[in-house]
């Protein structure tokens, strides 16, 4: 018998080694989490707030809202968005089940069965975890999260729900649920069949030494309550039985209920049975003791770090965004709710379900449009970890493509707000790094529009920067005095343009000069030249001579208003203005890869003069 | 008659009353409209990027409403000429719609290419009528002057758009009369608002609105009437940010079209979105009769 103490005693020692480390890991890991909102910076002037004043106007403001007449918002918003989750059963049904699932039986385990000994037992001064209800509840709550879990494997493997992509900070996740779950399914199943569980009771609790009485009630628990006895098998007497139920009744039933109650861990049981006497012997138990608390341990410890760190993160999202404003709030509280945000997300995919723009990443193929991975790569790009320059261009593309149609934000169960998200990050990936050949599109609409929100002496950089990177690649449009020969010199150019559906019919121009002569914009300069480059006569010429410098060099390219005048009075069927979109095209494309720019360059024909 | 209404990315971020005015107006017209919320952008802005990128927008959107037999009603011109010119190029060519359904495959979407695009205000004048609209106004305006701003991308490429004449069009004219407005005669009512330049060259931009508003204002207009949530922001945002830039002294507040006619058939100015304009339109409500 010294040996069973001393095993458990050991049992005891690594529970409370294993409990203290991990809750020392998972304060230390908060405490990390939580200094990074403050630490990390977000935006192109965030970076010139200290740390230190962002945590006194973070605990500023707290204290304002909370001593405000807002609290009744915060209280509201808790209430109907963290804990009900009303935006997500707004948006998805299925979804709200399986998440009300998972994190309601989830919790309700945490207190019931995980804490039991500070919460259970103060509620209640009967409780004991063999009891029911107390014994049902603990399945029922675990058979909650089991479900949630389900569907959310069958959302992510089966359903394959569009635009949900499953990054491994998703699979771990459901990984280390699905392991505390099943250890403490399994922990319960071989627990009702073992022998050794069985005698230890009896021994512990029974009140009678007779041999047959407890003949009797072995026979009653392997016949009724799915116990594997090595020595008692069925048929049994009928007398015998009745026996076993007195003594069951005198013994054990004032703390026992009956296994069946505790409805997953008998199913399991019940299905072990052929093996139980085997895993019994192998003290299957204590593996899956060990396994379930090891489990529940790992993903304490690891909560910070992981997806679950959402469950603090997501409703400071909540909160914030119900009470905070752009106009009204202090900058440095934007700042690091932006940073937090990057947290808040839990990666659901419903930004991308409804994104405007998603479909481009079929044709693109880049991740970062879809604004639930953008969020991914902005955790890592915000944390400054180094990232080379592809993924960083990528980034750069992912996060300017994007209409701003507001639709992500609306959608977001944990209220992000993401259109400030986007209009931050936006500014600083143009602003530093390489230029973003895309800021030259009408997706640059909104920053005209809302340039009053944007500091306006580095305002014209990025267009600037884009411009001159893609005339840098036309060395011609910059020597002027350069003689030009007449022959097609860019047949490879030429060839390009020829075959393209807008551009082909340039070869019908006769350079009547119609089109400048319509275009507003070249209208609206004294001397247009001087300002656009080439007019848009002179590009459809240049198109004709092949040369590729003058007709992707010009700034009457980004300055086109597509208005098709141009084309609407071209007598010859040129279509000026789809023209003009082609060599946009061409040369967005050489400006992001710009190997190919150099290679595609006029450069030869000019030698060759 | 029912339309799939295509709302686009601008509408509901900027011009939210243009959607609730257009809806109400609908609505008392007996037009039904369907929302498809798996709609995405229409592919305008991607066009300076690539070409076939903005036609995979469109034929998803196209696909999208296709799959419920409907045709497409869009509010805003850029939309408008997106769609419509891709709708065009799949039907024309086969070898671009082989490859672009290719990518819809991916999502099990087909365009077979059985739909048309049409806009708010083709809408209105070709299935209801301008006389139809008229007998429907129950407040007429009495001596209020509209200066009508057609919007690039409904009128031209004139082959492909078939809005109406590109030189000497009437089709908003005629609606804008519908409502006992008067549409005056102003030399820069088919040119641009300058919209599409704005966030690449805003100088540039503002001059195009600039020169519009001045024209509109000295032919002796009381409000420009618009019907795109781009000429909209230009006239309206764009416009008030004008005034402080560039002390602008000639004020043209926009309105929307079924802004206007809504008021004009009586419908409550809170269905109508009156007071969501930046710039404010209220005072058109003193030309009713």
């Amino acid at each position: 018998m010294s040996r069973d103490y001393l095993i458990k005693g050991l049992k005891l020692m690594l529970f409370d080694i294993a409990l203290y480390a991990s809750l020392i890991i998972f304060f230390l890991g908060m405490i990390y989490k939580i200094s990074n909102w403050f630490r990390h910076s977000i935006g192109v002037s965030g970076g010139d707030i200290p740390a230190s004043t962002r945590l006194a106007a973070a605990i500023k403001g707290l204290l304002r809202t909370l001593f405000s007449l807002k609290l009744f918002i915060l209280i509201k918003v808790f209430v109907v968005d963290a804990v009900f989750q009303i935006r997500v059963l707004k948006e998805d049904f299925l979804r709200w089940i399986m998440h009300m699932l998972i994190y309601a039986g989830f919790i309700l385990l945490l207190f019931l069965h995980a804490l039991d000994g500070i919460v259970t037992e103060a509620l209640f001064r009967d409780y004991e975890s063999t009891l029911n209800p107390f014994m049902f509840l603990r399945d029922f709550f675990g058979f909650l999260v089991i479900v949630g879990i389900g569907i959310a494997i069958i959302r992510r493997i089966v359903m394959k729900v569009p635009r949900l992509k499953t990054d491994p900070m998703d699979r771990y996740a459901i990984i280390i649920l699905a392991m505390i779950m099943l250890s403490g399914v399994l922990l319960e199943a071989t627990k009702i069949t073992s022998y050794h569980a069985y005698t230890r009771m009896v021994e512990d609790y029974a009140d009678t030494d007779d041999e047959s009485e407890l003949r009797a009630l072995e026979s009653l628990w392997v016949k009724e309550f799915a116990l594997v006895s090595p020595s008692v098998r069925a048929p049994f007497d009928k007398q015998i039985l009745e026996q076993g139920k007195e003594v069951h009744e005198y013994n054990c039933e004032a703390c026992h209920s009956r296994p069946q109650s505790a409805f997953t861990g008998y199913a399991v049981a019940k299905i072990i049975k052929p093996v139980a006497l085997g895993l019994d012997h192998a003290h299957a138990s204590t593996i899956f003791w060990y396994l379930h608390v090891l489990a529940c341990f790992f993903g304490l410890a690891y909560l910070p770090f992981s997806k679950m760190f959402h469950v603090f993160a997501s409703p400071v999202s909540l909160l914030a965004n119900a009470v905070m404003d752009k106009e009204k709030s202090d900058p440095a509280n934007i700042v690091t709710r932006q940073v937090m945000e990057l947290d808040a997300c839990t990666h659901c995919g419903t930004c991308s379900r409804r994104c405007s723009v998603a479909v481009a990443f079929r044709k693109i193929g880049n991740m970062n449009i879809l604004p639930s991975e953008k969020m991914v790569s902005l955790k890592k790009y915000v944390a400054r970890r180094a990232l080379d320059d592809r993924t960083l261009r990528e980034i750069q593309e992912g996060v300017y493509l994007c209409t701003n149609c507001d639709r992500c934000t609306v959608v977001c169960p944990v209220g992000i707000n993401l259109r400030d998200l986007w209009f931050t990050v936006k500014e600083e990936m143009i602003q530093k790094g390489r230029p973003v050949p895309l800021v030259l599109s009408q997706l640059s609409f909104y920053r005209g529009v809302d340039r009053h929100d944007l500091d306006p002496e580095s305002y014209p950089n990025p267009l600037r920067r884009s411009k001159a990177a893609i005339a840098d690649a036309c060395e011609l449009v910059k020597r002027p005095e350069e003689l030009i020969p007449l022959t097609p010199v860019n047949r490879a150019f030429k060839d390009k343009a020829a075959l393209s559906l807008q551009a082909r019919t340039f070869v019908y121009c006769y350079s009547c000069e119609n089109c400048t002569t319509v275009c507003p914009v070249v209208g609206n300069y004294a001397d247009p030249e001087e300002t656009l480059g080439l007019l848009p006569h002179q590009i459809m010429r240049a198109l004709g001579l092949g040369l590729r410098d003058l007709a992707l060099g010009s700034n009457m390219l980004w300055d086109c208003v597509t208005c098709y005048q141009c084309q609407e009075h071209c007598p010859q069927g040129v279509k000026v203005t789809d023209i003009l979109y082609e060599l946009k095209n061409l040369a967005m494309q050489e400006a992001t890869a710009p190997s190919e720019a150099a290679s595609s360059s006029d450069r030869g024909a000019l030698e060759a003069v | 008659m029912k339309f799939a209404l295509f709302i686009g990315c601008t509408i509901p971020r900027r011009v939210q009353h243009y959607e609730v005015s257009a809806r109400a107006v609908l609505e008392t017209l007996g037009v039904e409209l369907a929302d498809i919320h798996e709609f995405n952008c229409c592919g305008y802005p991607m066009k300076n990027l690539d070409f076939e990128t903005s036609v995979l927008f469109s034929a998803r959107n196209l696909a999208l409403a296709e799959r419920q037999g409907l045709n497409v009603m869009t509010l805003c011109k850029c939309c408008f000429g997106s769609l419509r010119k891709a709708n065009h190029i799949l039907k024309e060519e086969g070898a671009l719609r082989d490859e672009i359904n290719r990518y819809l495959a991916q999502e099990n979407l087909e365009y077979k290419g059985t739909l048309d695009v049409t806009h708010l205000l083709s809408v209105l004048h070709r299935e209801i009528g301008p006389a139809e609209l008229k007998e429907k106004t129950t407040r007429a305006f009495k001596d209020l002057k509209i200066a009508t701003h057609y919007g690039c991308h409904a009128l031209r490429p004139s082959d492909i758009m078939g809005f109406d004449d590109p030189t000497a069009p009437v089709l908003f004219d005629q609606l804008v009369e519908a409502t006992g407005a008067k549409s005056i005669d102003w030399s820069l009512k088919l040119e641009c608002c300058g919209a599409p330049l704005m966030g690449i060259n805003d100088e540039l931009s503002m001059d195009l609105a600039e020169k519009k508003l001045r024209n509109g204002k000295d032919s002796g207009a009381d409000f420009i009437c618009v019907a795109c949530p781009w000429c909209q922001t230009q006239f309206d945002s764009v416009q008030e940010m004008m005034a402080s830039q560039r002390a602008m002294n000639h004020h043209l507040p926009s309105i929307l079209y079924p802004q206007l006619l809504g008021l004009a058939m009586g419908i409550d100015r809170e269905k109508l979105g009156m007071d969501m304009n930046r710039i404010d339109v209220t005072g058109i409500e003193a030309f009713l009769s």
